[in-house]
């Protein structure tokens, strides 16, 4: 028999016979949702065969042909402009642009949380993050203090602006090259307040420890989180414990909430990014989840890497001491630099170009993230900030963050533009253009 | 990066359009098939398409192995993992792919021991860890990556490991290749031959293509370089009205492949009779299992698998795509329904599938592209 | 088509012949070089490396001939636009 012969169904062995293809069971929501997008797709491919019949009976000889882009805002029936000998639009041109207008629809659409279970690409800080936060807990909670969804929220108590944030650590390992568990736990929070330019007040810290956990290890996390504290000048004011049964808490989980003092009418949001704003990163992305990746000894790699976290207060204060035109700040942790671009994208609906040569990365999360194929635009940091500035403003705001040692490599890495609204794209080494979208599921190392 | 930044320069792949667009007829349109996922992913990844005139299409091939695995296996793989001391290890790749009832992934989140793992030799790891359960691991991938999984079942053999075992799903290139040759929907002008796969069964095995279908085949790198540079000798041997086999990747693949690989392969394994491919159909001698010496190690044996073939969501139109056919956005679901959040079939869910690279990373039409880089 | 990524070789595992220790842009990880069994290997070597195994031993000189082929290429094309645009000034 040669090989790669396509054989007929008829010709397979009798036991294959007696099973014959089975339809997976439908599921009334999903069915559903696919039904509309088949829906959609034969409404617009049936509209597009009227207006091409439509076409072929307003020829002339030499082929005028619709400009491709004209098809964007035509309706059937609308007045039409033909250009005489304008090019022949690729073929199926046109068709893409349909279907990317149907997809752009599609991903304004509400958010709904197909999955009836949590999985992990809910805590990636990715698209299945984001889309729990809308669908749940924004739905649920919704008030226009939550809305802005920004890392902090803003509050107005009595004539004085405070920020306020909350986060959960649960990290693994807890003890990494470069800190752990305790060093994010304040650091974290300390960041979240920063980014809406507030000055740390205080923070609080709950701990649920699992049975069986080394108090010694309890009290190493404790000295960090006090090292942390005292570097950043705040305090940690009040706290809470649990314990839970062996096997629940891998060893210990904290949560903090964090307060801060907003000066003066200072306002910072990813909303207000305008075509023009310089993008700028403060020191090499990826360090931080590559560590993490490595520490856990599961993939056998060896490299110098360490954590990223440290606290950016002391740098927010500097740039926005030294420079105007800061309109956003956003720490750059789950989902890494590329989530945090996406958010500034949608929050503002402006286009996103970025220059891939200009994001600096070190060598060894580079390699690493090749070994595993990630892109370290996804992978977390924990001492990074990305800022949106005026372009007015944006030499005297780069020299601002590389004057201070958390941000001496700090590097402009692109700009906002007009079109298109809510993409983020990247200008590769190579030259050419790709989309940077929101993360899928968590970082899968792609093997093959 | 040596050996990968070198093979990235802007200025000569500038150089190698130009050349690639004088060697184009002019009326005449040119479709290159890409077989390799690899290869569609660093085509998207890298903005290749605006370096190619508008008169050559790329047309995306079946070379993904895991968008080719159909339905019915995936739930097999489902029910193995879910044997209540059987540890599944798998690729990270596989952990989204949709089966009856969800993935891997959404299996784990119900309790099931699913873990990743970047080499197969981690499952042997963590078989010695864990001798009171039985561990196994999900063996995917062309012939780039059945010698690896060979060399761990006689690892594990010499060893006498008594709780490791395979679920093969192995698949070799050439049968898809002649598949797609034969097949009426398709008029190709060449091919850009699969890189890594070559590395294991070197280039004669392409041969047949230029001799008896008379298309040009160059084997190719992964660095967008290698792609463009190949794109340049298929034009230049259509343009000569030649067809041979060129390896481009020279500095990679051996023309005669890798012996040691082939011998670990030929030794553990062997072809089955058929096997379905997701899209194709059924195809003969396209896939591999394990050989009867080494049963101890194969899963399908140890444990009953469901084995019904199950067929692809009516909204799917994979096949068509692996196929060539259909440009992923001319799936009807493509970017609505099917999204890499919420994917319905196996192109969308691998990063090496046709309509993930396309959603991802080239998901706008030139023009706007074009727009977007000069402003 | 699956994912490969060239390497260093380091240094061979004393007790453990089919398993080398690489280096990829200073990330290290031991792979095991087993299909590689009919080559010399050495370190300094570099090989491609694939779901922690060695697939093939990268041939440097033709790495070098690949790259001058493409160097020559891209001279040869900017050695073209200058002499388009010197026609033109003229």
């Amino acid at each position: 028999m040669t090989a790669g012969r396509l054989d007929h169904p008829a010709a397979r062995q009798p036991a294959d016979e007696a099973a014959g293809p089975q339809s997976p069971p439908a599921e009334a929501g999903e069915a559903s949702w696919v039904q509309q997008a088949l829906r959609e797709h034969d409404e617009q491919a049936r509209e597009e065969l009227a207006r091409q019949q439509e076409q072929a009976g307003n020829h002339e000889q030499a082929g005028n042909h619709e400009q491709a882009g004209n098809h964007e805002q035509a309706s059937p029936g609308a007045a039409r402009h033909v250009h005489r000998g304008s090019p022949q639009p690729l073929p199926g041109t046109v068709r893409e642009e349909l279907v990317l207008e149907r997809i752009d629809r599609a991903r304004r659409s509400r958010p709904r949380v197909r999955e009836d279970r949590i999985t992990m690409s809910h805590g990636a800080g990715g698209k299945a993050t984001q889309t729990l936060i809308e669908a749940i807990f924004l739905d649920a909670f919704r008030n226009p203090l939550l809305e802005p969804l920004e890392d902090a929220a803003q509050l107005h108590v009595n004539g004085s602006r405070l920020a306020m944030t909350t986060d959960s650590y649960v990290v693994s390992p807890l003890f990494f090259p470069g800190g752990d568990i305790g060093d994010l736990a304040v650091n974290g929070t300390i960041n979240d307040l920063s980014m809406a330019g507030a000055v740390p007040v205080c923070l609080s810290a709950g701990f649920i420890l699992e049975e069986g956990f080394p108090v010694a290890d309890l009290s190493r996390i404790v000295a960090s989180m006090r090292a942390a504290a005292d570097r950043a000048g705040v305090q940690i004011v009040t706290g809470d414990t649990k314990v839970v049964e062996r096997g629940k808490a891998d060893g210990c989980y904290i949560n903090t909430a964090g307060l801060g003092l907003i000066e003066g009418d200072l306002l910072l949001g990813v909303a207000q990014a305008r075509p023009g704003d310089v993008i700028m990163v403060s020191g090499p992305i990826g360090d931080h989840g590559v560590t993490i990746m490595l520490a856990r000894g599961e993939l056998g790699i060896e490299a110098d890497v360490t954590s990223d976290t440290a606290p950016l207060h002391g740098l927010v204060a500097d740039l926005l001491a030294q420079a105007d035109g800061v309109r956003a700040l956003r720490d750059a942790t789950r989902g890494g630099v590329a989530t945090i671009l996406n958010e500034i994208a949608t929050a503002a609906s402006v286009g996103i170009l970025v220059n891939e040569d200009d994001i600096p990365v070190r060598a060894a999360v580079r390699g690493a993230s090749e070994l595993l194929g990630i892109d370290p635009m996804y992978v977390a940091c924990e001492g990074r900030l990305v800022a949106v500035v005026d372009p007015a403003h944006a030499e005297r705001a780069l020299a601002a963050l590389r004057g201070h040692p958390q941000g001496a490599q700090s590097a402009i890495i692109g700009h906002v533009t007009a079109e298109p609204p809510g993409i983020v794209q990247l200008k590769t080494a190579f030259g050419g253009t790709r989309i940077v979208d929101l993360l899928v599921g968590d970082p899968l190392p792609r093997i093959c | 990066m040596r050996f990968v930044d070198e093979f990235r320069n802007a200025d000569t792949a500038h150089a190698l359009a130009a050349r690639i667009a004088e060697l184009c007829e002019p009326g005449r349109q040119y479709k290159l098939m890409e077989v390799c996922g690899g290869h569609t992913h660093t085509i998207y990844k890298h903005g290749l398409e605006d370096y190619l005139p508008e008169q050559i299409t790329l047309v995306h091939g079946p070379g993904c192995p895991v968008c080719v695995i159909p339905m019915g296996r995936v739930d097999d793989a489902m029910a193995l993992a879910a044997e209540p001391d059987v540890i599944m290890t798998s690729f990270g790749d596989m952990m989204r792919v949709p089966g009856s009832n969800g993935s891997f992934f959404d299996a784990k989140a119900r309790g099931t021991d699913i873990r990743m793992v970047y080499s197969p030799l981690d499952s042997l790891k963590i078989a010695r860890q864990n001798p009171d359960k039985r561990v196994v691991f999900m063996a995917i991938g062309f012939e780039t990556t059945a010698p690896s999984t060979a060399m761990t079942v006689l690892r594990a053999a010499a060893e006498g490991l008594r709780n490791f075992s395979i679920f093969c799903n192995h698949v070799t290139i050439v049968p898809a290749i002649k598949a797609i040759l034969d097949s009426p929907d398709l008029r190709l002008d060449g091919f850009i031959g699969p890189g890594h796969v070559s590395t294991v069964i070197g280039c004669r095995p392409y041969e047949f293509i230029a001799r008896d279908y008379g298309k040009p085949v160059v084997t190719a790198g992964f660095e967008p370089l290698d792609i463009l540079q190949s794109i340049y000798m298929l034009m230049l041997q259509l343009s000569r009205g030649e067809s041979i086999v060129e390896n481009q990747y020279s500095r990679v693949v051996p023309w005669d492949g890798n012996p040691v690989a082939l011998k670990a392969i030929g030794e553990t394994m062997e072809l089955r009779p058929y096997f379905e491919w997701r899209g194709l159909g059924f195809i003969s001698h396209s896939a591999l299992k394990v050989r009867e010496k080494y049963a101890a190690f194969d899963a399908e044996l140890l444990f009953s698998v469901p084995g019904v073939r199950v067929a692809d969501p009516t909204a799917c139109q994979c096949g068509e795509v692996l196929k060539g056919v259909l440009k992923p956005w001319e799936c009807k679901v493509f970017g609505t329904a099917c999204t890499p959040e919420t994917p319905i079939g196996t192109c969308m869910v691998s990063p090496e599938g046709a309509c993930a690279a396309y959603y991802n990373y080239g998901r706008l039409t030139r023009t706007r592209v074009k727009e977007a880089s000069r402003s | 088509m699956c994912l490969g990524i060239p390497g260093e070789v380091i240094e061979f595992l004393p007790d453990q012949p089919d398993l080398a220790r690489v280096d990829v842009s200073g990330v290290k990880r031991v792979i095991n070089v087993g299909l590689l069994s009919d080559e010399l290997l050495e370190p300094g070597d570099w090989v491609l490396i694939h779901v922690g195994f060695a697939l093939s031993k990268i041939d440097e000189d033709e790495a070098a001939a690949a790259l001058s082929f493409l160097q020559g290429i891209g001279q040869a094309y900017e050695d073209e636009l200058a002499a388009l645009q010197e026609s033109r000034i003229e």
